[in-house]
């Protein structure tokens, strides 16, 4: 994963030529841009055009005064609090799918490295017994991750209905597949030496598991699913759009009915939710690390 | 006495939890029990038997994919332009984000070393444009894609260049962040050298803060391409082009076969595009 605050890098020699791979870098981006702006239908005077402006215009003359009504803001208060909701119990969920399978797909626990020189040694049967729960749990958080969270949703809403629950199982099912990889990563990424003295000592590897990268570990898994639950509050905004609950639901019914005050005081609460968060957690991580 | 073996092994208990930390975690327990009956959660039918069954009878209607050629052919489309807006979009954001990231970042629009001698008039007008260009960052950034993507959709009409926008001003914002925190993160004594050289600021940017800060910006830069071509997969559900709307018609009209389909090549070109990425960053960075 990539830090935040990044670690001063030494300055490269400026040279004089770029290599033969830059230049096939940028030629590659230039011929995708190419392809991609007429797959993609780009039309940049549609932009531009006084239609679009208008188009604009209409929405922020109709959009203010946002609606700031006592009933509509009462009205608001529960989609609110839901979106809350959903991200928190959502982030819990995945952290329970996300933690056992990123131990499982944890290739220096599973069947790499110096934990297993004695004991897999020579031994292609055992080796295999072991990969084997490693290789099914990446595919599996794989799978997870990449299936966008939306998608997630409508088929969590055919499976157990309309409201914010299948919300909190979308958002589960998906970032527990985003955590398990980055818990594994951040496993993979602890010193090794501690790992080793304890394994001298005849540890198992379930005790070198929890003494020895467990507390390495710690400060990181938690500012990284910190970072998540900020991700959640705005993913679960959205869930709403195909009726999973949350004050995306209210979103999208204020824009299917044109309302723009609305749609306006909804962003307004969307984009006050989103700081507020993102604010609550950086203060969070900065006492964690 | 007799002597005693020490005990096979004594790891000494950790120093007691601060109460504040008690606090916290209780605090935790109970915003999750809240959000427990708030949400309605009910474990019991996802996991009960009934939940199970009815989980695996629709994992089961889902299996065989729909290959056919006609079908196939559409899928391809609507991958090419998932693609598309997810590249287009990255690309957009980060002209964005290399737009403003120098007035967004502090030690770049008013603080530190470079501006030791200012004048406070000019000062305080920089401080002036440092604020501005943050709090638009962080408006494009708050706004959700989605949200984005139906008003642009508004805008321009339907059709991929909606979600190119979309993507590109909320990555945008993102980025712009991110970049930001980069260049404000930079080792300070390569400026200091270059300043000592008589360098103006221009050329400390250019030789002494951009050679440090590119990399990170290129990683920052494939991170969220990671990130897009996911979200590009699900603009279509408001009309900005791509697989979104496919899988949203084919939910709505229980057409599980073409859905599991769709989920496949979502799976493939996210992974495609994660493959490419970690291969760029192997090579360039």
């Amino acid at each position: 994963m990539l830090p935040s605050t990044p670690t001063p890098v030494a300055v490269p020699f400026p040279r004089s030529r770029p290599s033969g791979f830059v230049l096939a870098f940028v030629l590659l981006i230039c011929l995708t841009t190419v392809a991609s702006w007429w797959a993609a239908r780009v039309d940049l005077t549609a932009l531009l055009s006084r239609e679009a402006l208008g188009n604009v215009l209409a929405f922020l003359a109709g959009g203010f005064p946002p609606a700031l009504s006592p009933e509509f803001l009462g009205l608001l208060l529960r989609p609110t609090l839901e979106t809350v909701q959903i991200s928190l119990l959502g982030t819990a969920v995945a952290l329970l799918i996300g933690f056992p399978l990123g131990i499982l797909a944890t290739a220096s626990l599973a069947h790499a490295g110096p934990l297993h020189e004695l004991d897999l040694g020579g031994r292609p049967l055992r080796r295999l017994l072991r990969f084997l729960p490693y290789a099914f749990s990446r595919a599996g958080l794989s799978l997870f991750r990449s299936v966008p969270e939306l998608v997630w949703a409508l088929v969590f809403v055919r499976a157990v209905g309309l409201g914010p629950f299948p919300g909190v199982l979308a958002i589960g099912v998906g970032y527990g597949g985003i955590l398990g990889k980055v818990y594994s990563e951040i496993f993979e990424a602890v010193d090794p030496r501690p790992l080793e003295a304890l394994q001298g000592t005849g540890a198992s590897r379930w005790r070198v598991f929890w003494y020895g990268m467990v507390p390495q570990a710690f400060p990181h898994l938690v500012s990284y699913t910190l970072y998540r639950w900020e991700c959640a509050i705005r993913a679960s905004a959205i869930l709403g759009f195909v009726g999973a609950g949350g004050i995306g639901q209210q979103i999208e019914i204020s824009m299917r009915m044109f309302n723009f005050p609305e749609v306006v005081t909804l962003i307004g609460v969307l984009f006050l939710m989103v700081a507020g968060t993102d604010a609550l957690s950086l203060r969070l991580r900065r006492r964690l690390l | 006495m007799a002597w005693k073996a020490p005990a096979a092994h004594t790891v000494p208990a950790p120093p007691p939890a601060a109460l504040t930390t008690w606090l916290g975690w209780a605090a935790l327990a109970g915003a999750l029990l809240w959000s427990y009956h708030g949400t309605a959660a009910d474990i019991g039918a996802v996991l009960g038997p009934e939940g199970l069954a009815q989980m695996a009878a629709y994992v089961r209607r889902l299996f065989p994919p729909d290959l056919s050629a006609p079908l196939l052919r559409e899928v391809a489309t609507s991958a090419a332009e998932t693609f598309a807006i997810s590249f287009l979009g990255t690309l957009l954001s980060v002209l964005i984000a290399l737009g403003l990231v120098f007035f967004a970042s502090a030690n770049l629009a008013f603080a530190g070393l470079l501006f030791e001698m200012e004048r406070p008039a000019i000062q305080a007008a920089r401080l002036l444009l440092y604020g501005a260009a943050r709090g638009l960052l962080n408006l494009l950034r708050t706004i959700p894609e989605i949200v984005w993507a139906i008003l642009f959709v508004f805008m321009v009409g339907l059709g991929p260049f909606s979600g190119v926008l979309a993507l590109g001003v909320h990555t945008g914002g993102v980025l712009g962040k991110l970049f930001a925190e980069v260049l404000e993160n930079v080792d300070p004594r390569p400026i200091e050298a270059l300043q000592g050289t008589g360098a103006r600021r221009l050329q400390v940017l250019a030789y002494g803060i951009l050679p440090q800060a590119l990399p990170h910006f290129l990683s920052y830069t494939l991170y969220r391409w990671e990130v897009n071509i996911r979200v590009a997969a699900i603009m279509g559900f408001v009309g900005a082009g791509g697989l979104g709307q496919r899988i949203h018609i084919a939910i709505s009209l229980f057409l599980e076969h073409q859905l599991l389909t769709l989920i496949l090549v979502i799976y493939l070109l996210v992974t495609a595009v994660d493959a490419l990425s970690a291969f760029l960053r192997r090579r360039l960075l």
